[in-house]
């Protein structure tokens, strides 16, 4: 066992875990922040994407031990989000999610990628969500959510 | 799946890490980025005891010019290397290499040293940095010492690396400006682990002209015949005729175990002309 402190959702958090337990595991068990979704366990499938001091990466395929010190944020985080706030509108809009699985992963990511600016046409926005996968809606409804955020974004709606 | 018990440890230091990696005696693995390993662990794939955390090691994160040579410590991740923050010796090659390596939340994390040190035969660091001629730095007990990077990697995840050494970084040299280069490889999905990779770098003012298969066996592999002819001097129009095509094919035969019919045969032919072709139009 070994004890961790660290932020989540902008609170401090201190815990004595088992050191095999993930990221994502701590999260969703000793948290019970199930918003974090865990899919392939094995880093392919970004269900579980949060963001680790504002860089998105994969709790799946990370100890929760090795996070000790720093701040983790997960989909329930961003209720104050002003990016996140367009882009939840315009997966509803642009039917960019049916069952939901994947969609806090693809939330997270295209965040990211409209923050990095990696969206300057569906092309490019495929390619980089490449690494999170949806089995139900289909690619189209979510490719066109990201664009419809990056429009409303750039136009400061 | 979730992973086996294990015990936990950091180093602060590349003194605690192998101190506490001999302590352990064996039964330990660093872990840097954890991509490969976290995966292999929920796998049940590793037998390690213990995980030695070496991410927080500053001297790991370090890089600096050496002689000429551009060191980049073997804890830099593929996002740092993909956003610029590290200086790219290599005129726009390792940025290059490094936006295409797996998917954003894995680049942030998995670290050059680790893939170097995993050795997977399709990843790719050790292709691309074959191809530019680099040289690994390995911190063990009884000091550091360098290694060429075509003596590291010894096999299907195999290195050099004695128990408890840690890889420390790569020295790397700095290209002309008159250099060229191309790293293209060919994956049926985005991100996912390549079917064959070809890496050229040529350096005529550094005496570099590399052409490293990658994905194609059980570690990358230098093509000599393919190289010798850049050496020589090689333009576009030289790729078009009959002797390109039976200089690669001399040299697939010689270092794959494919059937010339195979579709791998062909593949690695496809991916090697189209890199040569891509160096040779910079």
């Amino acid at each position: 066992m070994t004890s961790i402190s660290l932020v989540v959702n902008r609170e401090n958090v201190v815990e004595s875990i088992d050191d095999r337990l993930t990221l994502a595991d701590f999260l969703r068990d000793k948290l019970n922040l199930t918003g974090t979704h865990l899919g392939c366990e094995h880093g392919a499938c970004g269900a579980c994407t949060v963001l680790v001091d504002d860089e998105p990466i994969r709790s799946c395929i990370t100890l929760a031990a090795s996070v000790e010190g720093k701040s983790v944020t997960t989909i329930e985080g961003f209720d104050a989000d002003p990016a996140v706030e367009v882009i939840r509108d315009c997966f509803s809009a642009a039917h960019g999610l049916q069952c939901g699985f994947c969609t806090p992963g693809m939330v997270l990511t295209v965040r990211d990628i409209l923050k990095r600016e990696r969206c300057s046409s569906p092309a490019q926005i495929r390619l980089e969500l490449a690494g999170n996968l949806c089995r139900c809606t289909g690619y189209a409804g979510i490719v066109k959510a990201t664009e419809m955020a990056r429009d409303r974004l750039k136009g400061g709606s | 799946m979730k992973a086996a018990k294990i015990n936990y440890h950091r180093a602060n230091t590349l003194e605690d890490a192998i101190t506490l990696a001999t302590r352990l005696g064996g039964t330990s693995k660093y872990m840097a980025g954890g991509q490969s390993l976290l995966p292999m662990m929920n796998l049940r794939l590793t037998l390690s005891e213990a995980v030695i955390d070496i991410s927080a090691i500053a001297a790991l994160r370090e890089s600096k010019a050496v002689d000429g040579k551009l060191f980049i410590g073997a804890g830099v991740t593929h996002a740092m290397i993909e956003d610029g923050k590290v200086a790219d010796p290599a005129r726009g090659y390792l940025k290059e290499v490094a936006g295409g390596i797996a998917y954003r939340s894995i680049r942030n994390k998995g670290t050059i040293g680790g893939s170097l040190a995993h050795a997977d035969p399709s990843a790719d660091w050790p292709a691309a940095l074959l191809a530019l001629g680099g040289s690994a730095v390995i911190c063990g007990a009884d000091g550091v010492r360098n290694v060429p990077l075509a003596d590291f990697q010894l096999g299907l995840m195999q290195t050099c690396l004695r128990e408890n050494d840690i890889l420390q970084g790569v020295l790397l040299p700095r290209l002309s400006a008159g250099a060229r280069w191309s790293y293209i490889k060919f994956c049926h999905k985005v991100g996912e682990f390549a079917h064959s990779i070809g890496a050229v770098v040529l350096d005529p003012g550094l005496g570099l002209a590399n052409a490293v298969l990658g994905a194609a066996g059980s570690k990358p592999v230098a093509l000599p015949s393919v190289s010798s002819r850049l050496a020589a001097g090689m333009s576009l129009n030289n790729l078009s005729g009959d002797e390109f095509s039976a200089l690669v094919e001399r040299d697939l035969a010689e270092v794959t175990e494919h059937e010339r019919t195979s579709y791998e045969f062909h593949l690695h032919k496809t991916i090697i002309t189209r890199a040569v072709t891509e160096a040779l139009k910079k």
